[in-house]
């Protein structure tokens, strides 16, 4: 009871990043409360998909196998969580913040009218007193995320209902085995006696997913270029220094939207969350919406030809420069120095 | 009996241009500062009405949308582009609401019309959330269809929907009643029609008739369209315990700026003795190399 629940999402078999990142903060959030951690599997064919779970350190997987449950629908999948919620009674509920988690988590949230927050940057547990009342509460889950724009942080507590439930970008939390060996309780939920026909009103007819292809967010080195890139070809450059650095080309929404590369490599806050330990902004000015993405990178260098953008305050090197010139340089001396 | 479809809408501040005069003393957003817009993918999903309105002759298409009195401009707005009518709701005890007193009191609004098909933005760019739409779905007990692109058939009891996903698209169908919200990779809405500017322009609620000097009574009378319906809590058969802030769950405990924290930076420029002292650096230090 009152444990710490994680949705995992299933992809042909695997379980999704995101969820692994979940895990991984679920197991400590869990520690530092003294409650377990529980994993909810919802798809067909799960044999051995604890493989996967348990190495997070998850203490009980709760499995609904069945061929009404994969591909994703909403109903069918809010109704199992909303079933296994009432009877478990989670101290928090957390989803990957992806077009799966942020269509089924709010369903789930009113079917069990509880507080819901979505896109969360953070977790951390901390006390609260109520203003009228001066009710205390101790180790709420404080809720961490951007609005408005990604002009505001705003921190969102659910005092008195649970789940405290929350949705969190895939590439925000890290992720990290707990131990390879760990095993722990596997559940069967009893699909048939929870769903009927009515969850199935929506019909799948065609669904194309592509395999993930590009991935920048395990790269130890992006180099990300902005508009001030200025064209597809100086991005060719940026693709040579990271392939000869062993990184990956990352870029900003004005990149993207101007057609120099794929939206897969955007990285922001409606992109992907880096943390490398070394991020190259190119051409980038630093709106608030980028640096979302990118601010804890280890090691910051922006080279911009404007010496007041925004994104040189959180650079620990500044290049006042054009990128066309800078980059061949680098390329030039990484090649001569190096084997 | 006409295929109704109701389009929800919400006005809000134009948050993708936050400029510094929108910034207050204490550092927090001043709202009053940025204008008061239709909210970007509520159009897309007033057009995807437009189109189905297009292929079905008896198809009528509801704005409701829920906030302050001057709200009324998107129902306008709306109108202006092929919308049949609005409906505002507006009452104090609104206020504070959270995604779910949103939905709740939403879905009570809902309940009154008694549409065959929901539309709703997937998410509002102050918010943030994309979660109303699901909630007041669930609240009505119907299915959704979050991130739809297209509707690809529509038919009084069916309809056949493309999904854009993160990685992918995917084709559904559902019976109505639905719901679906719209995704900003979908068509952008037309603009708005010079009859229907001229049709609609007076079109008010009985809030902003009290406050115009011109008598508008006969005008309201003989053109009963241009009457945008006000409903507060009273015309909603409510719970008021579910409403407001005492029906939201989720409590704001703090909000910050996002300031950038300066960091002390090493300055370079575009010589090769820079470069090659930073390289030179990033390789000693075991960053690359
Ligand atoms: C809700 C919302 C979500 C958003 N999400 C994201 C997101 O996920 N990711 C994201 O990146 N943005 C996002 N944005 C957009 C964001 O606000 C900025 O518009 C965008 O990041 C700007 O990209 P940029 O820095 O490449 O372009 P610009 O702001 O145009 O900056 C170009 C920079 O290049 C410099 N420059 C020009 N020429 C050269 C040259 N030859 N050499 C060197 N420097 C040069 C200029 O001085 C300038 O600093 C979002 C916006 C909104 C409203
Ligand atoms: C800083 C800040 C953070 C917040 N964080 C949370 C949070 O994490 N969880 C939470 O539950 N609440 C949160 N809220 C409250 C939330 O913004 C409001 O409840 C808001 O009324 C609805 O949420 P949204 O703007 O995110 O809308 P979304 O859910 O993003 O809107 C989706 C669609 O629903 C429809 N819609 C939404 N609102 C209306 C309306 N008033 N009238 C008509 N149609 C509408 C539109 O079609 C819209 O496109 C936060 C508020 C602030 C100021």
């Amino acid at each position: 009871m009152n444990n710490i629940f994680v949705y995992c999402e299933i992809e042909d078999g695997h379980v999704a990043e995101v969820s692994l990142e979940l895990l991984t903060k679920g197991r400590k959030l869990a520690n530092e409360i003294d409650r377990k951690l529980e994993a909810v599997v919802i798809g067909h064919n799960l044999t051995g998909i604890e493989k996967q779970i348990f190495p997070f350190g998850v203490d009980v997987i709760h499995v609904a196998d069945n061929s009404r449950l994969y591909p994703f629908l909403t109903l069918p999948h809010a109704e199992i969580v909303v079933n296994l919620f009432n009877e478990e009674q989670p101290e928090i509920a957390l989803f990957g913040a992806t077009s799966v988690g942020r269509d089924l988590a709010p369903r789930v949230a009113s079917a069990l009218k509880c507080g819901l927050t979505a896109d969360c940057t953070s977790l951390m547990f901390g006390d609260h007193t109520e203003n009228k009342t001066g009710k205390e509460y101790k180790n709420l889950l404080y809720q961490i995320r951007p609005a408005f724009g990604g002009n505001i942080i705003a921190t969102i507590i659910n005092p008195d209902t649970r789940p405290q439930m929350a949705t969190v970008r895939e590439g925000v939390m890290k992720k990290e085995v707990f131990s390879a060996t760990h095993k722990g309780e596997i559940k069967h939920v009893n699909v048939d006696t929870i769903l009927n026909e009515g969850h199935m009103a929506v019909q799948i007819v065609e669904r194309h997913i592509e395999k993930q292809k590009i991935n920048i967010k395990g790269a130890p080195i992006i180099i990300s270029g902005g508009y001030g890139v200025g064209s597809k070809e100086t991005f060719d450059l940026l693709f040579e220094l990271a392939e000869l650095l062993g990184g990956e080309v990352g870029a900003s929404r004005a990149a993207v939207d101007a057609g120099f590369v794929d939206h897969a490599r955007q990285v922001g806050q409606t992109g992907i969350t880096v943390r490398p330990k070394l991020y190259i902004a190119c051409g980038i000015s630093g709106a608030v919406q980028h640096t979302a993405g990118m601010n804890e990178s280890a090691k910051i260098i922006s080279i911009n030809n404007d010496p007041k953008a925004p994104i040189n305050q959180i650079a620990d090197y500044v290049i006042n420069g054009n990128v066309a010139d800078v980059i061949p340089k680098m390329i030039k001396f990484y090649k001569h120095n190096t084997k | 009996m006409s295929f109704k479809i109701v389009v929800l809408a919400k006005q809000v501040p134009d948050t993708r241009n936050v400029g510094k005069d929108a910034m207050k003393a204490d550092g927090t957003v001043n709202r009053s500062a940025l204008p008061a817009i239709f909210n970007p993918e509520d159009l897309h999903a007033l057009e995807q009405a437009l189109r189905i309105k297009d292929r079905m002759e008896d198809a009528e298409i509801i704005i409701l949308t829920m906030g302050p009195p001057r709200a009324a401009e998107i129902i306008r707005e709306a109108m202006y582009r092929g919308a049949d009518s609005g409906y505002l709701l507006t009452d104090r005890k609104f206020a504070g609401s959270d995604t779910l007193a949103t939905s709740y009191a939403i879905s009570l609004a809902v309940k009154n019309i008694k549409p065959h098909l929901i539309i709703a933005g997937r998410q509002a760019i102050d918010g943030d959330t994309a979660q109303v739409g699901p909630q007041v779905a669930e609240k009505l007990n119907i299915p959704q269809v979050t991130y739809c692109e297209e509707v690809l058939d529509v038919s009084d009891d069916e309809l056949t929907i493309k999904r854009r996903l993160e990685r992918g698209v995917e084709t559904v169908k559902c019976k109505t009643p639905l719901l679906i919200t719209v995704h900003s990779s979908a068509p952008a809405c037309r603009p708005r029609h010079a009859k229907l500017l001229m049709k609609f322009k007076h079109a008010r609620t009985v809030s902003e008739l009290q406050e115009e000097t011109k008598d508008y009574t006969e005008m309201m009378t003989n053109k009963p369209y241009l009457r945008i319906e006000e409903w507060s809590v009273a015309d909603l058969d409510a719970d008021t315990e579910f409403l407001g802030l005492s029906g939201s769950p989720t409590k704001v405990k703090k909000i910050e700026n996002v300031v950038l924290a300066k960091k002390d930076s090493v300055e370079l420029t575009t010589d090769d003795k820079d470069i090659d002292y930073l390289m030179k650096e990033l390789i000693d230090s075991h960053v690359i190399g």
